[in-house]
């Protein structure tokens, strides 16, 4: 088992991703990088996939990153990642390298949700020892704010822009967390940068854990979600307690929340302060605000059912 | 003491990758490639191989499992065919970009639609500029043999490429001939200890691998890789030249076949090759001079040294077995044409589409085109500059 967390250790640790790399100011995105790698006691080797963390990160002849690193292509880094851990098996099989080395990939929604999740669901069901981390910030936002399956119902994107014929996006967001739970590895989390201790939590949990584990974190975006640059923490502690966002994790098949609200707060709180659902609150659409707020409360009542499940 | 046995193409193959060992190997099936990589696993299976597989959902995922263990630092093979090498495309160019060393047998295959399994060029031809190296085989012996090369040129220190060897699917990946196997050791000695470069598992001395480059370098970049490809040609040579001291076989960047006091000459691709020198004989029986010209290291394509051995000739049929749609020529045609250009005296060109998908490649279907070229020098006249043979009308 990793070490108790503790916020004065924490404090003297080296943040593996510098400053000065080119993400926009407020993004979520750098700052889940940092908790996960801070979380780690092990050296870790990461791949990512194209997108806003590896084009901002990664500009030649400049690199944000101290640790090995890897960007190869937008829908495969986790079966790149996939080769690198079986090279690293190969070689301490083959007594060349003898450190422990974990290995985890980072990957956006459009590029875990969507055009990976093939990558992504074989390199889990080959057992790598690896942690994926997918940061979703709901659409794709280095090309210019397009939807995703990750997209929430209801929001304004470049692809489906909210129209006076079409009010946002029409459909509702992919249940990642639970297609990866369904694969039946050994871990797999929900996490969000406002509840800094679950995130660490979990990441070291998961690379204490061998085999494939998957963590899905939300990662606020002030340009795609129309909100300010200061806010991004805020929002994502709204999406947790309003549960659009909830924490739990899935381990070997057992459901626990990690964090209960102690007050559940309505689905328009999370809403109100991003641009990209202004139009949701015209009276024409009140029908999705309506919508979305049945949609988590049915999900937050099935995790609870399922963590039931198991406590008794 | 060699070992002769009588074995597919693939088997062949499958057993100098055995010898070789590499350290990752990534496996999906495709016709004609299956066989192979299904041999290999069960030298895996057997303890016969130390080589760890991964049985990947894709060939994309295959060479981009490749990709991250041939970075990580070590030996690393795939094979494939046809839509696997389609549905890799966007990873051969990572491949060679990043200067990885990976080396993938192409079991060549027609492309689909129509959907088919034969064998024709259109697979490794698609895949020609994407900065991988490409060395043909006529025969089982020759794929077995540039196998073993491809690991030593692969990883020479001044190029660091990835290679392609390709062979035809079917007619040798699954016809059993003579192959000469070398000994285990042996093979090991040739390819020698796999040497790092700048490995990602190197935790001390942290890389970033794949960078977003601006347009302020990213020509640069490209530049150093065009340069990188003109050192090829003489490592390839030099790894041959190694490679005839350990077993006696002789190979070059092309073979010539009764080219030297040529007047007519065929180029042609793997194993139809085989079957055009027994036209030749027959031709040259009859006081004709007619040769052959049997290109190997095709990517980077030795355009000086193919434009100097084909430039004395009258005329040149150059045969492609597959096409370069949208009413060009094939694209070993559109080389040789390149080769040739800079001569002021040049031979005559026409170029011929045959077997796709599988179609034969008969006897007859060589002397049709000495006999073409024939009337060519007689009549300095080319009727037609492409046609395809061996199709119904
Ligand atoms: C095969 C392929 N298709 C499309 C693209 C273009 N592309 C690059 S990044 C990107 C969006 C990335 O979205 P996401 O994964 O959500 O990451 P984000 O930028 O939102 O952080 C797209 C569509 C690409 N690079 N490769
Ligand atoms: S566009 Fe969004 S995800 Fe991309 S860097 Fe800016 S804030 Fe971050
Ligand atoms: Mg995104």
């Amino acid at each position: 088992m990793a070490k108790i967390l503790k916020l004065r250790e924490l404090s003297k640790k080296d943040v593996l991703i510098s400053a000065g790399h080119r993400m926009c100011a407020g993004c979520g995105a750098p700052t889940v990088v940092k908790m996960v790698l801070m979380a780690s006691d092990y050296p870790v080797i990461a791949a990512n996939s194209t997108g806003c963390l590896e084009v901002s990160t990664c500009i030649s002849d400049y690199t944000a990153w101290k640790i090995p690193w890897i960007h190869s292509a937008f829908e495969n880094a986790a079966a790149t990642i996939s080769g690198v851990e079986t090279m690293y098996r190969a070689l301490k099989k083959q007594g060349k390298i003898d450190r422990e080395i974990k290995f985890i990939a980072f990957g956006g929604d459009g590029g875990t949700y969507d055009i990976g999740l093939q990558s992504l669901s074989g390199a889990m069901e080959r057992g790598h020892d690896m942690l994926y981390i997918c940061y979703d910030n709901g659409a794709y936002m280095n090309t210019g704010i397009q939807r995703s399956s990750a997209t929430p119902f209801g929001a304004d994107t470049t692809t489906r822009p909210a129209g006076s014929a079409v009010p946002g996006k029409t459909e509702q967001r992919k249940n990642l967390t639970r297609i990866m739970a369904a694969h039946d590895i050994p871990y797999v989390a929900q996490a969000s940068p406002s509840h800094w201790m679950d995130l660490m939590k979990k990441v070291r949990k998961a690379l204490e854990i061998k085999g494939p584990k998957f963590m899905n974190i939300l990662s606020p975006c002030n340009r795609g979600w129309r909100s300010r640059t200061d806010d991004s923490i805020m929002l994502s502690r709204l999406a947790v307690e309003t549960c659009h966002w909830p924490l739990y994790e899935v381990e070997n098949g057992v459901t626990k929340i990690t964090f209960r609200p102690k007050q559940k707060r309505p689905v328009e709180d999370f809403l109100r302060p991003q641009g990209r659902f202004k139009h949701l609150f015209k009276p024409e659409n009140e029908w999705i605000i309506k919508k979305s707020q049945e949609d988590i409360d049915r999900e937050w009542e099935k995790l609870q059912k399922e963590e039931a499940l198991f406590a008794s | 003491m060699p070992k002769i046995v009588a074995a597919t193409g693939n088997e062949g193959v499958a057993n100098a990758l055995r010898q070789v060992t590499p350290d990752v190997c990534a496996a999906y099936p495709i016709t004609p490639q299956t066989e192979l990589m299904q041999r290999f696993s069960s030298f895996v299976s057997n303890g016969q191989v130390q080589t760890e597989l991964v049985l990947v959902e894709s060939e994309h995922s295959a060479m981009s499992a490749c990709v991250g263990a041939s970075a990580a630092g070590g030996r690393v093979a795939t094979a494939t065919s046809s839509q696997g090498l389609a549905l890799m495309w966007e990873i051969l160019y990572i491949a060679s970009g990043l200067r990885l060393p990976i080396v993938m047998p192409v079991v060549n295959r027609s492309l689909s639609a129509p959907l088919n399994i034969h064998c024709d060029h259109s697979d490794a031809m698609g895949a020609r500029d994407s900065g991988w190296i490409q060395i043909w085989s006529e025969n089982a012996q020759e794929a077995y043999d540039n196998t073993i090369q491809a690991f030593r040129i692969a990883e020479h220190l001044d190029i660091r490429l990835p290679v392609m060897i390709c062979y035809d699917g079917f007619i040798i990946g699954h016809s059993i001939s003579r192959i000469e196997y070398l000994e285990d050791g042996e093979v090991q000695n040739f390819v020698g200890e796999f040497r790092q470069v700048n490995p990602l598992l190197d935790i001390e001395h942290p890389l970033s691998y794949g960078p977003l480059i601006l347009p302020d370098y990213y020509m640069e970049y490209r530049k150093a890789q065009d340069e990188v490809a003109s050192k090829v040609s003489k490592i390839v040579l030099d790894v041959a030249d190694e490679f005839k001291k350990l077993s006696g076989r002789k190979y070059g960047l092309f073979e010539t076949y009764r080219l030297d006091d040529a007047d007519i000459g065929i180029v042609i691709l793997n194993s139809a090759a085989g079957t055009t020198k027994d036209v030749i004989d027959e031709f040259r029986d009859r006081g004709i001079k007619a040769g052959l010209l049997k290109p190997r290291l095709y990517r980077p394509f030795p355009y000086v040294e193919m434009g100097e051995a084909l430039k004395y000739l009258k005329a040149i049929c150059v045969l492609d077995r597959s096409d370069a749609f949208g009413g060009s020529f094939g694209q070993m045609f559109l080389d040789i044409s390149t080769s040739l250009y800079p001569y002021d005296k040049k031979p005559l060109l026409i170029n011929k589409i045959y077997g796709l998908g599988g179609r034969d490649y008969l006897p007859e279907h060589a002397e049709h085109v000495l006999n073409e070229l024939i009337e060519i020098t007689r009549s300095g006249k080319v009727k037609a500059y492409k046609e395809y043979i061996g199709v119904r009308e």
